[in-house]
Formats: C-alpha cells, structure tokens, sequence
C-alpha cells in the first residue's frame, strides 16, 4: 500500500515536546518531520519589531532532536514560518541557532532557505495593476500605509517547498508559508492527492491538539494514503477521536468547510472523519480546487506609536460606583493641562478588568466586581510623550476627588513601584492583502548551500 | 414550563479564537449527532441571538454556519478592534465565547436527563 509518513514534533517550533513522545514517532520511520514556527495569533509586534515569540534555549532544544533525528533518518527536515513571523530577522535568528547544532553535533545538511520578504515597490506595483485586494475586514491598501509599513511578507504555498525539495534540501527552512504547506509539500510532490495532504497538514501543524486530551506541546503522526489519511498521537496519555480532529479542522478558520489557502481553497464539506481503532482517526472527502488567479496572503505590520502603563487596583465601591465619570474626567483634565499638545498625538485608555477588561463594548454584565483592575495604558507619538501623560494621568486620577469620596488619601493601589511602565513601540497589522501571482514561487527566493 | 439545557451543558467543545488579525471564529462542537441534531433543530442559534448577545450588527457577523459532519457550529464576526493593535484587549481572542454558555436549548424530557451528564 502506497503511504507516506509526516511527523508532527509540536504545534510550534521552541513550544517543547515529550521526547518519548518524538522516538515513539521516529520508531515509526517517518519521510519527513515538518513543524510550524510562526503565527499571527500573538498580534503584529513579531512582524513589525523583526522579533520571536518563543526563547532561543526552547527553540534550540527542540530543534536538536528534531535535526539529529533528520540526519540519522536521512528524511527532510521542513521548519515553516520560521522565527515567528517568517521575514528575513526571523530567518537569521532561526539559522543562527541552527548552524550551532549542526556543528555542536557534527550534523550535514544540504540546505535550503526560502525566503518570503515582499519588496515595497512590488507591492505598489501590483497596487498599480489592481492586483491587491484586502483579505476581508480590512481597509484598501495605500502608497503611503505601504510607506509607513516595516515589514511585509508572502504567505507561500506548497510550491517553493516543493522546489527546494525536488532540488534535493534536506533542510529546509522556510520563511512566512500557509501553516500546512511544510507538511503537505512532499505529499503533493510525490503525487498524493492535494486536498488530503492540505487537509492532514491543516491537522497536523498545531502537534497534539487534535487529540484528546488535546495540547500544541506533543508529537502526532499523519499516514497520508490514496484516498484517506490517519491521524496518531504518539503518546499513551492522548487519544484522536472522530470529534477531537474535526474539532481542529475548523480551529481558527473563518469558515468550517471552506478554507483559503495560498492559490487554492479546501472543501471539506463531504470529509468523512471515522474512528480507525481505539485511538487512531481515519478522514476521507477532502477536495482541494484551484481558482484561476493564484493569490498570495500578504502579511505587513508598522510601528504606530509608543506605550507607557500603569496597573493599579481599586477597592473602593464609591469609586468603583463611578469609575466611567472618573475615567472621563481624568482623561478632560489631562487634555485640559496639555492644550499645547495636538489631541490626535495621544490616546488615554482605561483597561478595567473587574467591569468590561475582556469584552469592552460588546461586554452585555453591567454590574462591575467588587474590585476592579485598572490598567491605564497611554499611547503616544514618542516615548517621551507617553511617559509624560502617563505621569500625569497616573498623579491626576490617584488624587481626583470624586462624587461622594471620603478616601482622600489615594484612589488607586499600585501594584509597582516604580508604578510607571515603559512598553515601548506598539505595532499594527497594516498590510493584510490578496496580491495576485503569475507564479506561485515568484515571491519566494530560495538560497542553497551546504550546512555541517 | 418548557424544560431547557444549556449550550455549556450540551457541548464538548465551546471556544473563541482569533481567525486572522480582523475576525474572531466561535466553534461549538457535539460529540454526538444527537446533540448536534437538538441544538441545530431548535433553531435558537441563529444571528439575532448572536446580535444580542455580542451587542453587534448583523453585518459584523460574517458566518453561521452548520458543519455537519463535525457536529460543529462555526460563527465569526468581526473584531472591534484588530488583534494588537491599539484598544485591543483579547490579542489571541480566545475569551470571547463566554456570552455562549448559557443559551439556553429547548428539550423534551426524555433527552434532557441523558443530556445532562
């Protein structure tokens, strides 16, 4: 019987494995070990500020089962989005750290490393050409927002991959990619079918968290068949059930049958999802098809401002009473102070938890908890601009004499002191767009090169 | 009385998740067809409930939608704010599903005690 084997170390590169976990699926003679290093859940700072998400020791020590057990199995090892955000920074960081196993442990890899920075001026050109369009939700894309951009990736598809695998990379390491293009890359290339290798790759790139008890910090298998593949976790305590993998298969989708990928949409609306034995998952009907523009995802986020914060706690049900007047009050009476400051080159927010901290405006429980968290956030052009606020603001509503208050010694319990803190820039995600390709590897260079 | 159970009662799986920087996803997940079948037939689940309880429009709420062969409801609306940015106070979006909980589903007797474990 034809079938390929895809092993699946954890739902994010540097997130950590049980090792036991990771030989139990080396025992089982993988073709390939393919993880996910990349994300935009954790919001626009990665992207924007070139940095990671997870520390370099978690990174290295996964990495270093993952690579020493590529070598001896002279299989393809597939990091994809590396680094967190996928842009030449997060590549750098990652082959910084890769470089340093391969020679502590006397490892050889041809390897490849694809990249996935968008150049400006491609962009606006493709601005020129009606070529970019907004991925839902989003405003139309400017000159000027691409300007302000920092960085800007492509999210690639299975192609590069595949092209760096056909080229004989048994590294590779690949910029931002569609989370399930390195585990569905050597499928599709050995002529499995597309839709359940995207499919099974859609499974597999978050580890474990399709089984049950379900986590991104465990290993799972995926058996890749003609027409079905299986899903296998590799440690006892976990098991794959009918539920706990279709589960997964809408997990962060915006859809839960259709969904769009990097020059291709899955149907999933005839998957048979069936239990195989006690704790194996067979699914079946998963169709892949091909639009006639091929589109890439484009992901760009831009310093925006600089932050200062303050957290504090407030106990005392007078003041709780009115919290929306005071907030409003504080915020009049700093504006007031700093006339000579433009009012759109700060934002004043009240974050209070205890109220509405999670929901805000779509917050429906009106009764506010007998103690509120406050934290006081300033955003502002500069650094210096939102330490200032913030002092202020911070000095204003400790001392602000409320209706009714009879605590006139202090309104606010500093959880710090220094209670002012410093955060630094704040990014935004500007750039979330289609561009249409003439080809599918147009945007993503690959750089080969002997590693040991 | 009419007897009800609540969502939280009913389903295994009831979360909220950033789907993209712009929308949050809503998954409510069965492990059996027949819960499944209850909560879908019932008709409770529909974008006016939705609208009531996030406070929304109905344009902000881009899909309901039914996924049969995951016993799985999928709703996602738009975020009010997108995920790190300036005023976002949920950057993964994974703790907006509480308003679910309790939507209450309508069941006869005989059901309701084999749905209550």
């Amino acid at each position: 019987m034809k079938e390929i084997r895809i092993l699946s170390p954890s739902g994010m590169l540097g997130y950590g494995f049980p090792k036991e976990s990771f030989l139990n699926g080396i025992e089982k003679k993988p073709d390939v070990i393919a993880v996910d290093a990349g994300s935009t859940d954790a919001g626009p700072h990665k992207l924007g500020a070139g940095v990671g998400i997870v520390s370099e020791l978690a990174v290295e020590k996964d990495l270093t089962l993952i690579l020493k057990a590529g070598f001896e199995l002279d299989i393809p090892v597939i990091i994809g989005s590396a680094g967190g955000a996928g842009a030449k920074a997060h590549i750098d960081w990652t082959m910084t750290i890769v470089r340093k196993i391969v020679e502590k442990h006397g490892l050889h890899f041809k390897t490849a490393i694809v990249y996935a920075d968008v150049d400006k001026d491609y962009v606006k050109k493709k601005m020129d050409t009606d070529d970019v369009h907004p991925l839902g939700p989003v405003p139309i894309l400017t000159e000027s927002v691409v300007d302000l951009t920092n960085n800007i990736v492509g999210q690639m598809g299975v192609e590069p991959i595949m092209e760096a695998l056909k080229d004989g990379a048994k590294l590779i390491v690949a910029g931002r990619a569609y989370d399930p293009a390195p585990f569905a890359a050597l499928p599709i290339l050995m002529g499995y079918d597309s839709g359940l290798a995207y499919h099974l790759g859609k499974i597999l790139e978050c580890g474990a968290l399709c089984a049950q008890p379900g986590t991104t910090k465990d290993c799972i298998m995926g058996y890749l068949r003609e027409d079905h593949f299986l899903v296998e976790p590799l440690n006892d305590k976990r098991k794959c059930i009918t539920s706990s993998v279709a589960a997964h298969t809408l997990y962060e989708k915006d859809h839960p049958y259709i969904l769009h990928g990097p020059g291709m949409y899955l149907d999933l609306s005839n998957s048979r999802f069936e239990q195989f034995s006690d704790n194996v998952v067979k699914v079946s009907g998963s169709k892949m098809t091909s639009p006639d523009k091929y589109t890439i995802k484009l992901e760009g986020a831009a310093k925006v401002a600089y932050r200062t914060l303050v957290v504090a706690g407030i106990r005392d049900p007078i003041m709780i009473r009115n919290i929306d007047d005071i907030t409003r009050d504080v915020e009049q009476q700093v504006r007031n102070y700093f006339d000579e400051i433009p009012a759109e080159d700060f934002e004043l927010i009240f974050h209070l938890y205890g109220k509405n901290g999670v929901m805000g405006d779509r917050e429906r429980e009106k009764t506010p908890c007998h103690e509120l968290g406050l934290v006081m956030e300033v955003v502002a052009k500069t650094q210096d601009l939102a330490n200032t606020i913030c002092s202020s603001a911070r000095s204003t509503m400790l001392h602000f004499p409320y209706e009714g208050r009879k605590a006139t010694a202090g309104n606010l319990a500093f959880l710090y002191s220094p209670s002012d803190i410093e955060f630094g820039p704040v990014y935004k995600f500007t750039v979330y767009h289609l561009v249409n390709v003439d080809h599918p590897t147009e945007l993503f260079p690959i750089d080969y090169f002997d590693l040991k | 009385m009419e007897n009800t159970i609540t969502l939280y009662e009913l389903a295994k799986v009831l979360r909220s998740k950033n789907s993209g920087p712009f929308e949050i996803t809503f998954d409510i997940i069965f492990d059996s067809k027949e819960k499944y079948e209850l909560v879908k037939s019932s008709g409770v689940i529909t974008k006016e409930l939705i609208q009531e309880l996030y406070l929304v429009e109905e344009e902000d709420i881009s899909h309901l939608v039914f996924y049969d062969p995951a016993y799985a409801i999928k709703i996602t609306m738009t975020r009010s704010v997108d995920s790190g940015s300036i005023g976002d106070m949920d950057v993964y979006g994974s703790q907006q599903h509480a308003p679910l909980i309790d939507i209450k589903i309508p069941i006869a007797n005989k059901i309701f005690e084999g749905g209550r474990k």
